[in-house]
């Protein structure tokens, strides 16, 4: 068993709550996942030419001040940290393809969360209640969000084993269910260049469909993929820079929900998480068919 | 928690953001042996909670205002139960007897090995309605997912709507009745002849759910009975 929840605002006012509502929906799905918990929070895009990345350290005094020292030197211009729990987030003046590498070259201690313009990662182990004080969910603002609770079946209890998992620039995977074809999968992925760092399956589902968008699909190419190439039961929510996308392996076993508004679109393995939202009494709510690929985008302006 | 004298019939309400599940479930349960228990109820704010209205054995009305989580009305005797929303996984799973009615869509394995009683969903019923069911009755004005009445043994399964891939795999004694298209027939399930008994059934059964359609527009399915025996001539496939 596992909980996620996504969340899309279409107001304003939503955006300015973001967390807050996030911040409820995982509380509640937290006895579905006591484990570990994490969020994928889209806001507060860089500007053009720059990249914001969300670090992780072991080392709860670690000095990201220093760290932001380093990246100005070494580009030119960076924030100050943004520092929530163990994490902390940057924005570097130059191309995440090029500041990414060089965090993993100059410092291999700390864990690269997440990369792109938009997109925060934040996850940790332990009780989802706890990870949503920890990290001070509730003051997050944002565009969109994913989350996901954790109880492990297929693999260790680690930060790293944490969702979301990060697929690339500004695109993330939660995951319920578990995946019986991972090893022969990440072998194959390997031999693409697909880095992998845990025995998680999640990991080989993100890192798929991060060698998808790479070879040119879309993402509904790369989600109908899935139901080609991954064997096992899932329930994927997608998170990328304009939105999220959800698809149910044929089987369906796990569940989910689905609810829109005038203000959000949500998406739940339950009811319960979506019904902490305003207006859910009257919102159209609905079970997403197995083996569709259910997408919403924020118009391009 | 409080009581509305005001109606001619007493109406005992419920609300469960204010009360935990298991002091409803117990009170309920209870009515069961308190011929002064109230006899209608209303359970308001349940905001997707699990098991609301579960494990009852008693005369009971019980209305529902919201979705509702895993397992609602599960295990029913005697009870009416009929949920103002959508519920979640497993509804009315093992119901004994009794009516347990949802106004909008079920989740997957609804009426699950369901032994009486009759359920009746006004919306759509996701996969594996009617899942192992063994003498309940469901009725599903909307369409049912993939494998519904998968290795079902006893009842009626009647589909307004379409029903998904794989209807009937493996059946066994239930009869299926579909009124719309049939994705696909799951091993064993073939369409037989709707003959006047089973259209007066059929009849009866849609009135009992309160659904007006007219039992002539149904395809009936059954077993064909072919997996009840040990072929020899398959002892190559295992």
């Amino acid at each position: 068993m596992c909980g996620i929840v996504g969340l899309f605002a279409k107001s304003s006012e939503l955006e300015s709550s973001l967390g807050e509502h996030l911040a409820a929906m995982l509380s509640q799905m937290s006895d579905r996942g006591p484990d570990s918990a994490g969020v994928a929070v889209y806001r507060d895009p860089a500007p053009d030419g720059s990249s914001k990345l969300t670090l992780q350290s072991a080392d709860r005094l670690e000095d990201w001040d220093a760290l932001g020292r380093e990246l100005e030197k070494a580009f030119g211009d960076s924030s100050e940290p943004a520092v929530r729990g163990n994490h902390a987030v940057f924005v570097v003046g130059a191309e995440a393809g090029d500041v990414e590498p060089w965090i993993r070259a100059a410092h291999p201690e700390l864990r690269v969360m997440s990369a792109g313009r938009m997109i925060e990662i934040y996850k940790e182990t332990g009780r989802p209640e706890r990870f949503v004080e920890q990290f001070d969910l509730a003051s997050l603002s944002g565009t969109h969000a994913l989350g996901h609770t954790r109880m492990a079946t297929e693999s260790r209890v680690t930060t790293q084993g944490s969702h979301p998992f990060s697929t690339g620039l500004d695109v993330c995977l939660v995951h319920n269910g578990s995946l019986s074809n991972h090893n022969r999968l990440r072998e194959r992925l390997r031999r693409e260049g697909i880095d992998f760092q845990t025995d998680n399956d999640t990991e080989v589902a993100a890192g798929y469909l991060a060698w998808r968008l790479r070879e040119g699909a879309s993402l509904e190419q790369a989600l109908d993929g899935c139901l080609e190439d991954l064997d096992g039961f899932y329930t994927f929510l997608v998170g990328t820079i304009d939105g999220f996308a959800v698809l149910r392996d044929p089987i369906a076993c796990k569940p989910a929900v689905l609810a829109e508004t005038d203000d959000w679109v949500a998406m739940a393995s339950e009811w319960r998480a979506i019904a902490e939202l305003p207006g859910a009494e009257d919102a159209r709510s609905w079970e997403p068919a197995p083996g569709v690929v259910y997408a919403w985008e924020r118009a391009k302006v | 928690m409080s009581t509305e004298a005001a109606e001619t019939t007493a109406v005992e309400v419920v609300d469960l953001s204010t009360t935990p599940l298991r002091e409803l479930n117990q009170r309920l349960h209870d009515a069961g042996s308190d011929p002064a228990a109230p006899r209608h109820w209303r359970v308001v704010h349940p905001n997707g909670a699990h098991a609301v209205a579960a494990g009852l054995d008693a005369d009971v009305e019980v209305e529902v205002e919201g979705h509702v989580g895993y397992y609602c009305a599960g295990m029913n005797k005697r009870a009416t139960v009929r949920v103002h929303g959508n519920a979640g996984p497993g509804v009315a799973e093992n119901m004994m007897s009794g009516r347990v009615l949802v106004h909008g869509n079920a989740s997957q394995y609804a009426g699950a090995t369901g032994r009486g009683g009759l359920l009746a969903v006004n919306g759509d019923a996701a996969a594996r309605c009617g899942i192992s069911m063994k003498g309940i009755d469901i009725v599903v004005q909307g369409d049912v997912g993939h494998l519904s009445g998968f290795m079902a043994q006893r009842g009626r399964l009647v589909v307004c709507g379409d029903a998904g891939e794989a209807l009937g795999d493996s059946l066994y004694e239930a009869r299926i009745y579909v009124r719309g298209q049939v994705a696909g027939l799951g091993a064993d399930c073939v369409e037989k002849e709707l003959r006047d008994e089973h259209r007066a059934e059929l009849a009866e059964l849609l009135e009992h759910a309160g659904v007006e359609a007219d039992a002539g527009d149904f395809r009936r399915y059954g077993s064909a009975r072919q997996l009840y025996n040990f072929e020899i001539d398959n002892a190559a496939a295992y």
